[in-house]
């Protein structure tokens, strides 16, 4: 086996969600030769299944009034727990309203204001008034002073790809899809593309560009448990890391969503509380207003699954067939059925297709479950990943570093094309600049490694391990030591059965021939870069010695800015089983660090 | 004890020399909620790793998973196993290039799609940075993500008989995808321009009418209706162009 084919572009872009395909447009928009590739076709990325909206201070709703980018910046801030990088942020509440116009100009349904007088089922009462009809409208979501999430009913993140989508159709940029990226190829300073297998026929192809951008979403899999899609295995920054010179920052970092559905743990939209939805405890008790008395359910992300955890931990949780663990309830069944099965229509058919619920009517289970990565590869503001030359990233795939410790909902989809677009022109500047230059034989050295990977795994040479039983102990060992309350005793326990199955997974032998598009063969190639992308979460956390954002050390309760006002950059040394930790300042130019109003800084743990 | 379930798969991988296509037993038992999508990854985790399919969200979201149960073309991750008997088979939809297994490959086929209807929007407008968006009324907005909901999971596709014996048909997806545009005010395409697109044979009139896709949809999208609109609208454009005098291929 050699190299099937080689490809040579301008820009190769890993992934076709709608980071890598904004970022994508604006290159080819360029003039350059851009080559998409990606595991599946672009319409099946996971960008699709994000539902509830987009963030843009738009102020159109009443409810919205008054909105600009310097509230939708501040809020953004707090919900980071001050851990974001303010000068992204910045940029990106400033340039997020023009990507939604964009979009819309594109083709992107959004819902639109309707004029009137309005009683939401929270019991809040507005007019929207003529001169704002028609124009787009947003929801309320966690986190925000303003309503400012634009959404198509709650199939935003479907809509905005496939919109996306038609623009890459019409500007002919080529995808090739079923690829999958194995290997970058560098000589330490620059990147010069990757090695790819192809999942229509096992065979590998060269990729070889004057830019690489990496966008291919989160690293949710290295969980048992998670609303992620199950190509979400963190792939393009397991790459990176293993170059031993690209960072990736902030793992530790990792969003429970509130609202997982057991026993399948799909997303329940925040669009649901957003538009007035409660969460009830066993005795049907409304709980959130108790520890959260302002924003109650609304509060952010992280802070309403500790208060979830917590209400369980105290008793309060609800034993069920849905479930194996105990769980709480999304009560939505006030808001009507005509607005459930209109404006939340995808959770309605999730709920009735998975545990044969209508939620107009009846309870929806719901359990806090892994769903976002706010760290991953490292980059500066033009995402240029640390490290190496010609090497960015974009989306959930990159710290760009716009989310710090807790990402707000609703930011993350505008964060993709938004750093798309900002990135993307950067991507082009730099190309349009740069020279094509490959030694050929640094190339195929890299192809020989992975040939050599893939005969070893299949021969049995390093071992006999089998993949999947390694998979499932990493995502219990994530489930048990490395989740929503963290201690330093457990996350130690958590780090030493991750290093043990580190090694377990170098040794990784097929039970199967291999031969093809073997789909064991493909798990087994991830393996060892999804169990070191899992170090760097645990070890992360270990060392993390506070409190912040959705990273809470019960040993640490407290978050704290003389000592950790910092970003974790996590590197991987060849030959080592531990990534090895550095760390940079966290600036906060514009809004200095204070209290979020919300969480346990500002409210003192209660609970009936 | 859940019941004991025999799924009998169909199996063919076209890239291992001398492979036939065949159909394997697989034995597994059945608990509480089990869908396709857990039946099948235990069957590749457990008994067989050669297996192959193609799964992504899970959820019904993404179209990747679609497939024929017990003759039917349905999305497996949403499909409960109590739903079906305890012997069932699972084969790969027809109409697409077989990959190996069940897998398919809709992602060519519904690119090229899209290329060849030119679904995307037609404007001659440039789009402005400082501009506020255009209005649109919300009624519009609503009507347009009803067929914008369509997930290309080939459902409708394996099931039109028309697709399986015209393979340049763009079925009852690429009819409601055009429709999609036609409803659309910020499209500036005349209705003669889509009927240079989709008045035709492999267009709106190859439909023989079975109706067979609209039973099939996932998202239930009332595909035979809106396929009546474009096919009025297509008839109407089509009268109008023979009176101009323009010749009709």
């Amino acid at each position: 086996m050699s190299a099937k084919n080689t490809h040579i572009s301008d820009v190769l872009v890993i992934g076709a969600g709608l980071a890598a395909e904004r970022s994508a447009i604006e290159c080819a928009s360029a003039g350059l030769n851009v080559i998409i590739l990606s595991l599946v076709p672009p319409r099946r990325s996971h960008s699709t299944a994000a539902q509830g909206g987009m963030q843009a201070s738009l102020g159109n709703i009443a409810m919205g009034k008054g909105d600009n980018p310097e509230i939708h910046f501040a809020d953004t801030v707090k919900g980071s727990d001050w851990g974001c990088d303010q000068e992204v942020a910045k940029l990106f509440c400033e340039t997020v309203p023009s990507m939604i116009r964009q979009l819309d100009f594109w083709g992107v349904p959004w819902n639109r204001v309707t004029a009137g007088k309005k009683k939401y089922a929270s019991g809040i009462e507005t007019e929207d008034t003529k001169d704002k009809e028609g124009l787009i409208t947003a929801r309320d979501f966690g986190g925000v002073a303003k309503w400012r999430c634009c959404y198509t009913s709650d199939g935003t993140g479907h809509t905005v790809q496939f919109v996306v989508d038609t623009q890459v159709c019409k500007l002919g940029i080529p995808v090739h899809d079923r690829m999958e990226a194995i290997a970058l190829i560098h000589d330490g300073e620059t990147c010069y593309g990757c090695v790819a297998r192809d999942l229509r026929n096992g065979e590998l192809n060269v990729y070889l560009a004057k830019s690489t951008i990496i966008g291919t979403g989160g690293a949710g899999r290295i969980y048992a448990a998670s609303t992620n899609a199950v190509i979400n295995e963190g792939t393009g920054g397991a790459i990176a890391l293993a170059t031993g010179v690209v960072p990736l920052g902030n793992m530790e970092a990792i969003q429970f969503h509130p609202t997982g559905m057991p026993p399948v743990y799909i997303l329940m939209t925040e669009g649901a509380r957003g538009d007035g939805g409660y969460l009830l405890d066993k005795n049907m008790h409304r709980f959130m207003p108790d520890y959260e008395p302002k924003k109650k359910e609304l509060a952010s992300r992280d802070v309403v699954s500790r208060r979830m955890v917590q209400h369980i931990r105290a008793g309060y949780g609800v034993t069920s067939k849905y479930s194996t663990q105990q769980h709480l309830w999304l009560d939505i069944r006030h808001l009507g059925r005509q607005w459930v099965w209109k404006n939340l229509r995808e959770i309605a058919t999730i709920a009735t297709n998975f545990n044969g619920i209508d939620p107009a009517k009846e309870l929806v289970p719901v359990i806090p479950t892994q769903h976002y990565t706010m760290g991953g590869i490292r980059t500066n503001k033009d995402g240029a990943a640390y490290g190496l030359k010609g090497l960015f990233a974009m989306g959930e795939a990159a710290c760009w570093d716009l989310h710090g410790f807790n990402r707000l909902g609703g930011n993350s989809l505008a964060e993709t094309v938004t750093a798309g677009y900002i990135c993307g022109k950067q991507v082009a500047k730099y190309t349009l600049g740069a020279t094509q230059n490959f030694n050929m034989k640094m190339v195929e050295g890299f192809v020989k490694k992975e040939e050599e990977r893939i005969k070893n795994l299949i021969s049995g040479k390093n071992g006999r391990e089998n993949v999947y039983e390694i998979r499932d102990a990493m995502g219990t060992a994530m489930m048990d030591h490395v989740h929503i309350f963290r201690t330093g005793k457990s996350l130690e326990q958590g780090v030493a059965k991750l290093q043990e199955l580190y090694r377990r997974s170098l040794k990784i032998g097929l039970r199967s021939s291999g031969q093809g598009a073997n789909p064991e063969l493909a798990q087994a190639l991830r393996m060892p870069g999804m169990v070191r992308t899992a170090l760097c979460v645990a070890y992360g956390a270990l060392t993390r010695t506070e409190s912040r954002g959705s990273h809470f050390r019960e040993d640490y309760p407290k978050r704290d800015d003389v000592n950790w006002l910092k970003r974790t950059l996590a590197y991987w040394k060849e030959g080592a089983d531990l990534p090895t930790l550095d760390y940079e300042p966290v600036a906060c130019p514009i809004l200095p660090p204070g209290d979020r109003g919300y969480g346990e800084a500002s409210a003192g743990p209660k609970g009936k | 004890m859940g019941r004991q379930l025999t799924i009998s798969c169909f199996r063919y991988n076209p890239n291992i020399p001398g492979d036939k296509p065949r159909m394997q037993d697989y034995k597994l038992e059945e608990y509480e909620g089990m869908t396709l999508f857990v039946a099948l990854n235990d069957i590749r985790e457990k008994l067989d790793p050669t297996l192959m399919f193609d799964f992504v969200c899970r959820a019904a979201i993404c179209g990747s998973c679609a497939m024929l149960i017990n003759g039917r073309p349905r999305l497996a991750c949403k499909t409960m196993t109590r739903t079906l008997p305890s012997r069932f088979t699972v084969m790969p939809l027809p109409v697409f290039k077989l990959i190996g297994d069940l897998s398919v490959d809709t992602g060519t086929w519904f690119r090229d799609l899209q290329v060849r209807a030119e679904a995307w929007i037609h404007t001659n407008k440039k789009f402005d940075f400082n501009a506020l968006e255009v209005r649109m009324d919300n009624k519009i907005a609503e009507d347009i993500y009803d067929p914008e909901q369509c997930i290309e999971c080939g459902c409708c596709v394996a099931n039109c008989i028309t697709a399986n014996i015209r393979p340049d048909f763009i079925g009852s997806t690429g009819i409601n995808r055009l429709y999609r545009f036609l409803i659309d005010p910020r499209d500036e395409r005349t209705d003669a321009e889509y009927y240079e697109v989709i008045g035709n044979e492999d267009g709106t009139f190859g439909c023989v009418g079975l109706m067979a896709c609209d039973d099939m949809c996932p998202k239930e999208i009332p595909l035979q209706e809106n396929l009546a609109y474009v096919r009025r609208k297509m008839a109407a454009a089509g009268l109008k162009l023979t009176f101009q005098g323009v010749k009709i291929s």
